[in-house]
């Protein structure tokens, strides 16, 4: 049990009153008792990325011989291929999560409005949401990366380091996604998110080097947040230790940051009115 | 000229009735609709034909072709059957429970059975459509042989009705929230696509699971699309592949005209 009147932290002193009351858990607390029914919904999102390293290691890897790994020295498809489908399915669930279940929410099933006629703030639902988002994407990316290890696709001990820079990836979409999300109006937009997260997945040297491209589009591509965790992963997971390795993880904290920043914000805006 | 009221109008023209009404919904839609028929398999054109394709070498695989040419008519029946199972499950159960238009429809002198010839032919229509868009910018690429890409349009009409019928009956019987189309996305249709020889022979899938591609419709499409435009694919064969196919857009319609009678027809 919460006690109502407990004492206030330094957080809760400096923040506008009513925006955030240290509850975020309790969100989660929902989602994990939503998501006991549903759990094959939640089991499911497994196999997703499980039936693509399968395609990739019985059909497309064998149309391929051996490509540049991040270190220079040549590798299999395969194991090119297996961290950057970590990166953009840890992408895909947060940004699944973040935005279609949060739609749903928000605009039919008023949830969020629920929460706020009791001491629950709008930066604890938008905190709450987006640790779910990142919760459930750790599962997913632990699971894949067991997966790896029996495909003896790990090669270096870095490459532990895959599931936190994973959970990264997913925090930092989930937080954009849900930002996003508040500006939807109806269930057929969403295929504009899918316009900014398919090409992303299909061009952020996901599948093939980034040398593939000419000049200007490397530039553009390098633009992509998912590029950033696609090269920060593989270069852990070969244990290509560099320090523009600094230079991605800059990144993507600095998205995640301002994604709670924005989603927070539109949540203010738009349910205490 | 004016036409006096009360008079049923024909079977086909009721049908089209339907199709009138889905287009109109479209006209003003489309724009939201632009990504998921026409734009992603373009994506999926450049980022595997061009991009990917850049580092495979074109062997005995691609049956000697650039891996651009070899995937590019699979990828529009590929693209064909998402379009048509994703026709095919919300809208048709949404039309049964939520905007409840096919229970308007049938209040009016409309059968069921019109109205699901009507939603096949906006699915054939809507895939027509997407796939001559593709045909054309894939042209501009260079990624057809020849003249038969335009036969590809028909597999991927004809592979789509094929995947739509039965996907219809599915959703027509469903009556919980569409919670089971998720299963349907992530254990048919997503495998399918990857397995069902759009990227890569299926001779490469362990023969204990071969027969899995061997049962799914985008398969036996896929044949077709590239017998048309690629060869190699034996006469015979062919015929077999659209027997197939056929047989499966008969049964899919069978069930689904039987759900739609039992859901509308009290």
């Amino acid at each position: 049990m919460t006690v109502l009147h407990q004492r206030p932290g330094l957080l809760l002193r400096i923040l506008p009153p009513g925006l955030y009351a240290g509850r975020a858990s309790k969100l989660v607390e929902r989602s994990v008792l939503a998501y006991s029914r549903m759990w094959l919904v939640f089991v499911s999102g497994v196999f997703e990325p499980l039936f693509y390293l399968v395609a990739f290691q019985i059909g497309f890897g064998r149309l391929v011989d051996e490509v540049t790994g991040p270190d220079g020295r040549p590798m299999s498809y395969v194991a090119f291929v297996a961290p950057a489908l970590l990166a953009s399915s840890a992408m895909n669930g947060a940004i699944f999560d973040s935005t279609f279940n949060v739609f749903f929410k928000f605009r039919y099933a008023k949830t969020y409005e629920a929460m706020l006629a009791t001491p629950i703030g709008p930066l604890d639902i938008a905190v709450g949401e987006i640790s779910w988002a990142v919760l459930r994407g750790g599962i997913y990316a632990v699971a894949f990366f067991g997966v790896m290890l029996a495909m003896g696709l790990v090669a270096s001990p870095w490459a532990v380091l895959l599931i936190p820079i994973a959970l990264l990836v997913a925090f930092a979409f989930a937080a954009i996604g849900m930002a996003c999300a508040t500006f939807l109006r109806s269930p057929s937009q969403f295929d504009f998110i899918q316009l900014a997260v398919m090409p992303m997945f299909l061009f952020s040297t996901t599948f093939y080097p980034l040398t593939v491209y000419p000049g200007p589009i490397r530039v553009l591509v390098q633009c992509f947040p998912l590029y950033h965790g696609v090269e920060l992963m593989r270069e852990l997971s070969v244990g290509a230790l560099n320090p523009g390795m600094l230079g991605h993880l800059a990144y993507l904290v600095a998205l995640a940051v301002f994604g709670v920043w924005a989603a927070a914000r539109r949540l203010t805006h738009l349910l205490l009115r | 000229m004016v036409v006096s009221t009360g008079r049923v109008v024909g079977s086909w023209r009721a049908a089209w009735l339907r199709v009138e009404g889905s287009w109109a919904w479209y006209r003003r839609y489309w724009k939201s609709n632009l990504y998921s028929s026409g734009l992603q398999p373009l994506l999926f054109l450049v980022a595997m034909g061009l991009g990917f394709g850049s580092q495979v070498k074109a062997g005995p695989a691609t049956g000697g072709l650039s891996y651009l040419q070899y995937i590019a008519p699979a990828l529009l029946v590929s693209a064909a059957m998402q379009n048509a199972v994703g026709e095919s499950t919300y809208p048709v159960l949404s039309g049964f429970k939520w905007q409840k238009d096919y229970l308007a429809v049938t209040a009016t002198p409309v059968t069921p059975g019109q109205l699901l010839g009507g939603h096949f032919t906006w699915v054939a229509l809507r895939l027509l459509l997407s796939g001559s868009v593709y045909a054309l910018i894939a042209l501009a690429f260079g990624a057809w042989l020849d003249a038969g890409a335009i036969l590809v349009v028909f597999v991927g009409v004809f592979t789509g009705l094929a995947c739509a019928a039965p996907v219809t009956a599915f959703a027509a019987s469903t009556y919980d929230e569409g919670v089971r189309f998720n299963s349907l996305f992530r254990f048919v249709v997503m495998p399918m696509t990857l397995f069902a020889g759009t990227f890569f022979p299926i001779g490469q899938i362990p023969l204990a699971l071969r027969w899995l591609a061997w049962i799914s419709p985008l398969w036996h499409g896929n044949q077709l699309a590239r017998g048309v435009t690629l060869g190699g694919v034996a006469p015979i064969a062919m015929v077999g592949h659209l027997a197939f196919l056929a047989a499966l857009l008969a049964a899919g319609a069978f069930f689904a005209h039987k759900s739609f009678y039992r859901r509308l027809v009290v």
